[in-house]
């Protein structure tokens, strides 16, 4: 039996998740080669696995399922290997174990997100992803980052224990750990969707991704923005295909960050917001449920991870060279970085869904399957976020960043490796735009759609090219809104803003309470009850000795001279034994007398 | 040293480049009412619909964004 197939016959997850806690040990040249091979034979792995369920291991009482293998999964598969060898062919030059073995942890929880065939396994691989990912932002290194990935590690956690929650009702209510289509009804299957929800950024619940990736490190923004949000696209296309609320989720999903990506000035986040409206698109192509529509879904999931990786490396190579990411700061770039800027055209253009590029194969698959279903007003709103999309990250990116104003920067083009990888994506971004059909051979439905009609093309070069007219216009009339150093708020006002706010006031409560009890409790009233147990007993044989001195009539002098002997007796402890016996006995008695 | 690109700095390019850009848009609305479209909705039929729609979306995009702007924008500290 040779070595090699006895790797693939373990799951991809624990291949990368292995390999991860392996990279330190090596050094140089066989680092990266280490690096570079594991997503190879991970991909080599799922090509080879033919549908089914592998790797069952009975735990107790259910069996845990590391590999669900069947067309859905498997896309997805093929898809985090491709761009976990893109991502690390991107990070080669950067000298920083912590990033490395994160982006490999986070790939493997990725990967065993999507081969997951119970609950369980499920559950402890997206954990993984939280925790994996919240390095690679703390990976940065800086105070906003620090605070960034805090907020986001919250998110998520809350995010895992809605999703543990209805997991664990999901199991007590079926009694079995295998999970598949679901409805929505019951809590367990609405906490499971919101679980995945929090996940795929559906708004409200998005602000967590515009707020950490542009604070994530220059190679960890490509990890980021394709595993998180398409593992929770995987989850949504096998749970909850068909379900009637995410067409509309995911139709306003589309359009609400086109607005916020038309006003934010750091690049990233403007790809942050981009990010989440086309995972829009693909929450209303699950909603819709047809063949078609998952298709759609599907290679819109594919096409995106690549373009989206290669506009985050293209801002992530402006990022290292320049050290600066924000509108303001940038431009005239087109000079000195003609390839980025060459590589970043490519990726505009395939997010814009341009004849020719990537996005146009696939994310109109979707829009059609809207139209078939005459769901009127959600191809308006996908109509207009196309357009949109255009506006904000096909012109808006590499216009600010490689033209606009001169901002006098001259930056040389970024190491090779990175040029490299851009290279690649770009690459698969234009073959598979001119030539979608391997593509289209693994989607889990057959296609029958042809996307290089006269109407299709023409329609949308009008869609689009008639929207940069828009652009033209209003720059030049300067009624297009200026790029200025300011934040937008967003639904995290409510837990940044509010939350604060209810800290402060519950603390100022709480700590006045506690230190009126201090006042009252600690300090006054244990040291009189101290006080008071020292001189008591004196104090009480006084008062009954006092009446018999005087009817003995004992003078004063003599009184006070018997008090002050009492009390010396009394708190020295000296008492003679058959006084305190007999007072004991008179106690006692009159305790059994009187009860 | 490297010469620099002065591609866009030439006002002469960006005029050829703005032209072939405007003709690009002629040209596509000259073609739309030979192009057969087998649409789902009737209003897809509409000559230049698309290039209308196009343009409609960004504008009202630039609109509403600018408004939205007026509420939601903050300085660069809010938060800290």
């Amino acid at each position: 039996m040779d070595q090699l197939s006895l790797i693939i016959r373990f799951p991809p997850a624990l291949l990368f998740i292995g390999g991860a806690l392996l990279i330190p040990l090596f050094k140089g040249k066989i680092k990266s080669g280490f690096m570079l091979a594991l997503p190879v034979l991970a991909f080599w792995a799922i090509t080879d696995a033919a549908s089914g369920s592998y790797w069952v291991f009975p735990v107790l009482d259910y069996d845990l399922v590391l590999g669900r293998v069947d067309a859905l999964s498997r896309v997805f598969g093929y898809i985090f290997c491709i761009v976990t060898f893109l991502g690390v062919v991107f990070a080669l030059n950067i000298d920083d174990d912590l990033q490395f073995c994160a982006a490999f942890a986070y790939a493997g929880g990725a990967l065993g997100v999507t081969f997951a065939g119970d609950v369980f396994s499920l559950y402890i691989f997206w954990e993984i992803m939280a925790v994996a990912s919240t390095f690679l932002i703390l990976a940065r290194r800086t105070r906003a980052s620090q605070a960034a990935a805090m907020r986001y590690i919250l998110v998520h956690i809350f995010g895992g224990l809605c999703l543990l929650a209805g997991i664990i009702l999901y199991v007590q209510r079926t009694g079995t750990t295998q999970f598949g289509l679901m409805h929505l009804s019951g809590i367990d299957s609405y906490l499971i969707f919101l679980g995945i929800a929090v996940n795929a950024a559906i708004p409200p619940l998005h602000p967590w991704l515009s707020d950490a990736y542009p604070e994530a490190t220059v190679a960890g923004a490509v990890f980021l923005s394709a595993f998180t949000t398409k593992s929770a696209v995987y989850l949504m296309a096998r749970m909850f295909p068909g379900t009637e609320l995410l067409i509309w989720l995911g139709a306003v999903m589309t359009a609400i960050p086109i607005f916020y990506a038309v006003l934010e000035n750091d690049i990233r986040r403007v790809l942050a917001y981009s990010l989440i409206n086309q995972v829009g698109f693909m929450m209303c192509g699950i909603g819709i449920g047809t063949a078609l529509a998952i298709n759609g879904t599907v290679s819109h999931a594919f096409c995106h991870i690549l373009y989206k990786a290669l506009l985050f490396m293209a801002a992530g190579s402006v990022l290292q060279v320049t050290g600066k990411i924000r509108c303001t700061d940038l431009g005239g770039l087109y000079k000195t970085m003609p390839l980025t800027c060459l590589f970043c055209i490519v990726g505009a253009a395939s997010i814009s869904a341009f004849p020719l590029f990537s996005g146009f194969v696939s994310k109109s698959m979707i829009i059609s399957a809207a139209a078939h279903n005459k769901l009127i007003i959600v191809w308006l709103m996908l109509q207009f976020a196309s357009a949109g999309v255009f506006h904000h990250a096909g012109i808006k990116v590499p216009f600010f960043m490689f033209f606009g104003h001169d901002s006098g920067i001259r930056a040389k083009e970024p190491p090779l490796n990175m040029l490299l990888a851009m290279a690649i994506a770009a690459g698969l971004c234009v073959f598979l735009g001119v030539y979608p059909y391997p593509l289209y051979s693994i989607l889990p439905n057959p296609v029958d759609y042809i996307p290089y009609t006269a109407a299709h093309v023409v329609g949308q070069l009008q869609l689009l090219m008639f929207g940069a007219l828009a652009f033209c216009l209003l720059i030049l009339s300067g009624f297009y809104p200026a790029e200025m150093r300011a934040i937008n708020l967003d639904a995290d006002w409510f837990y940044r803003r509010l939350g604060v706010y209810f800290y402060r006031f519950s603390e100022t409560i709480l700590n006045s309470l506690n230190q009126t009890c201090e006042r009252i409790f600690a300090k006054k009233l244990t040291s009189n009850l101290a006080t008071q147990m020292e001189n008591g007993a004196a104090r009480l044989v006084i008062l009954l000795m006092l009446p018999v001195w005087k009817t003995m009539n004992f003078s004063e002098e003599r009184r006070t001279q018997l008090s002050s002997r009492i009390e010396t007796t009394l708190r020295d402890g000296a008492v003679p034994i058959g006084i305190s016996v007999a007072g004991a006995a008179i106690l006692l008695s009159g305790l059994f007398f009187f009860h | 040293m490297k010469k620099e690109l002065t591609l866009f700095d030439n006002p002469r390019n960006v005029k050829r480049f703005l032209f072939i850009f405007y003709g690009c848009l002629l040209a596509l609305l000259l073609i739309d009412p030979f192009i057969h479209k087998h649409g789902e909705f009737a209003w897809e039929d509409v000559p230049e619909f698309y290039a209308a729609y196009g343009f409609v979306s960004c504008v009202l995009l630039i609109f509403i964004a600018k408004i939205l702007r007026r509420w939601i924008k903050r300085d660069e500290n809010y938060y800290d």
